[in-house]
């Protein structure tokens, strides 16, 4: 297996972009691990596209990165007691989900005090990080590729995991997607109309807790945003309709993703900025454009 | 046996990189609070979470591109201060922006740090570490003497600007109406924030400031709904933490100070929590009316 951390200069090397098409998907695909970060991103871009949009109309960004800090000691601790950092990953997640609704004010209303536990425990979950990897040394040697994504360790296991993940978690939000959509645009009616808002917040915290697992195998836990809220705030920015905002939020998680690794395998720079740097631009683009609609609109109008 | 405990307790103090520490963290306990209590009543943790993982961008390619870190790490950070101002406009500023943008900027960090590390054979993810977990028990006296200045300049600004400040953020609308400028307001507390957590995070680290921002305010915001109060509670909370913390971790060195410090926060706040929980509950439990009444 290639080390997680540093880039396999010669790899690259060989690897030239050229204007024969097919020639490039071969090269793109001649390593197992390169198929294996295709399909793992793929399913991950799903799980994303459609867990993020909620995020977005929830205003939960905040919850995702925190939710994505947490899986560090989650990693550090699993790998000190010499467990698959994928344990660590979701057992944290979703125990950090737990404590972000459990601490949360009970009454709706209070963002301010909700932004305020989030960033109390995400302080938390990194000091116990640092704690962790303090005691166990040897684990700072792959922190950069932890932190900032790296694809070359995914291994058919790890695909496995992240299929069955996407499939059970995707099956529970098809359940929860019309109480949750009810809930997060107005909590007090939904809860007036007999929906249990406060189960509906946990259950959807410990989805994101899922998906921010499995976006950072490519992200890396600091740009999970990347692939969870950046593809999610542009399909928002174009249109308000929840079906088209879904498919276009999954559409672009997989451009973003698939496009990323390309770029990262063929220009030898890092996977993670090339994944911000797709979805920054095609948010930019997004609000440019409905920036533009609007104007047009007007003039329609007024004309 | 009480000479022993007095000297146990004193002992640190001896020291002069513990003597530092406790300037530095004491200076940036107090700033830190200020501001990171204003940054909760606003619902602006996230952009203050933000600028400090944006000071690592600046850092980096300063580095990359052959300049001192430090001015890097201040450009960068007062720059995505003015821009998170503006571009949250009238609105207060929204989350949602404040991720994508802060991504986008940390994805160009990497590339900074791809670009430092491959033109220096040295380095790994090591420069990182110290820039996101800092180290309070190995700064210089120049270090703490600077870090005492921009705090108390911090402090001063804070201060100045607190009445508008909290006037425009309970209620913005009636605060433009009565002429106060909002807007200005707005980018004067965002570069502030931006020119403390510059320094702060080259002394203690993003982690630790994370924990001085956050926790101190969510824990005094539990004890008080007053905002002068909850301020001052604030304060003394941050400094508390951060004397606490700081001697546990010198008792028990396999603790690291920043971890030691959040997690002697995170206690507080729990124990708070959870008596206002119980309190609230006892308030709620319903009064009992007395039979034949």
């Amino acid at each position: 297996m290639p080390p997680a951390d540093g880039w396999p200069g010669l790899l690259a090397a060989a690897a030239r972009l050229s204007w024969d098409l097919s020639r490039d998907l071969h090269l793109l695909l001649q390593y197992p691990f390169m198929r294996n970060a295709f399909v793992a991103g793929g399913v991950a871009a799903v799980m994303c596209g459609v867990i993020g949009w909620f995020a977005v109309l929830r205003g939960e960004t905040y919850a995702a990165h925190t939710l994505a800090t947490v899986a560090f000691p989650g990693a550090s601790g699993a790998v000190y007691l010499g467990l698959a950092p994928l344990v660590g990953y979701f057992g944290f997640a979703v125990a950090g989900a737990g404590l972000i609704a459990g601490l949360s004010p009970p009454q709706p209303g209070h963002r301010e005090r909700h932004s305020a536990t989030v960033g109390a425990i995400q302080a938390v979950a990194l000091a116990l990080g640092f704690w962790f990897v303090s005691l166990y040394q040897g684990f700072l040697t792959s922190l950069s590729g932890f932190l900032f994504g790296s694809f070359l360790g995914v291994t058919r296991v790890d695909v496995a995991v992240l299929m069955v993940t996407a499939v059970l978690a995707l099956g529970v939000l098809a359940v929860l997607g019309r109480p949750l959509l009810f809930a997060s645009v107005d909590p007090l009616v939904a809860e007036a109309a007999g929906v249990p808002v406060r189960a509906v917040s946990l259950l959807y915290l410990i989805l994101l807790g899922c998906a921010v697992a499995e976006a950072s195998q490519f992200t890396g836990v600091l740009l999970v945003l990347a692939l969870l809220v950046v593809p999610a705030a542009t399909a928002s920015a174009l249109t308000a309709r929840p079906s088209v905002g879904l498919a276009l939020s999954v559409g672009l998680a997989l451009v973003t993703v698939w496009g990323g690794l390309a770029a990262a395998y063929f220009t030898n720079r890092p996977v993670g900025f090339w994944v911000t740097s797709i979805g920054f631009a095609g948010y930019v683009l997004a609000r440019a454009a409905a920036a533009a609609g609007r104007r047009w609109n007007r003039r329609v109008v007024t004309a | 046996m009480r000479l022993v405990s007095l000297a146990a307790w004193a002992g640190p103090l001896a020291h002069d990189f513990f003597r530092r520490a406790f300037a530095a963290g004491t200076a940036a306990a107090i700033a830190a609070g200020l501001v990171g209590s204003f940054l909760v009543l606003r619902n602006q943790v996230f952009a203050g979470d933000a600028l400090s993982h944006v000071a690592f961008t600046g850092g980096l390619g300063a580095l990359a591109f052959g300049f001192a870190a430090r001015s890097g790490v201040f450009t960068a950070t007062v720059a995505v201060a003015i821009l998170l101002a503006v571009l949250g406009g009238r609105a207060r500023l929204n989350d949602v922006v404040t991720g994508v943008v802060f991504t986008w900027l940390l994805g160009l960090g990497v590339l900074f740090l791809s670009v430092f590390t491959s033109s220096r054979a040295t380095g790994n993810g090591a420069g990182a570490v110290r820039v996101l977990f800092g180290s309070i028990f190995g700064i210089d006296a120049a270090t703490a003497a600077q870090t005492g200045w921009i705090a108390a300049g911090v402090v001063v600004a804070m201060l100045l600007i607190s009445r508008p400040l909290l006037f425009a953020t309970i209620d913005p609308g009636v605060a433009e109406a009565r002429g106060i400028p909002v807007r200005a307001l707005n980018v004067v507390f965002l570069v502030a924030a931006g020119v403390m957590i510059a320094q702060l995070v080259q002394v203690v680290g993003a982690l630790l400031l994370l924990g001085l921002i956050t926790t101190p305010a969510a824990t005094a915001q539990r004890l008080t709904a007053r905002p002068w109060r909850a301020m001052t509670a604030t304060v003394a909370i941050a400094v508390a933490t951060v004397w606490a913390g700081l001697w546990l971790s010198y008792v028990r060195p396999s603790l690291p100070p920043s971890s030691a410090i959040i997690a002697v926060g995170f206690v507080a706040w729990l124990a708070v929590e959870a008596s206002a929980r119980v309190r609230r509950r006892h308030r709620h439990r319903p009064v009992e009316v007395p039979a034949g009444a």
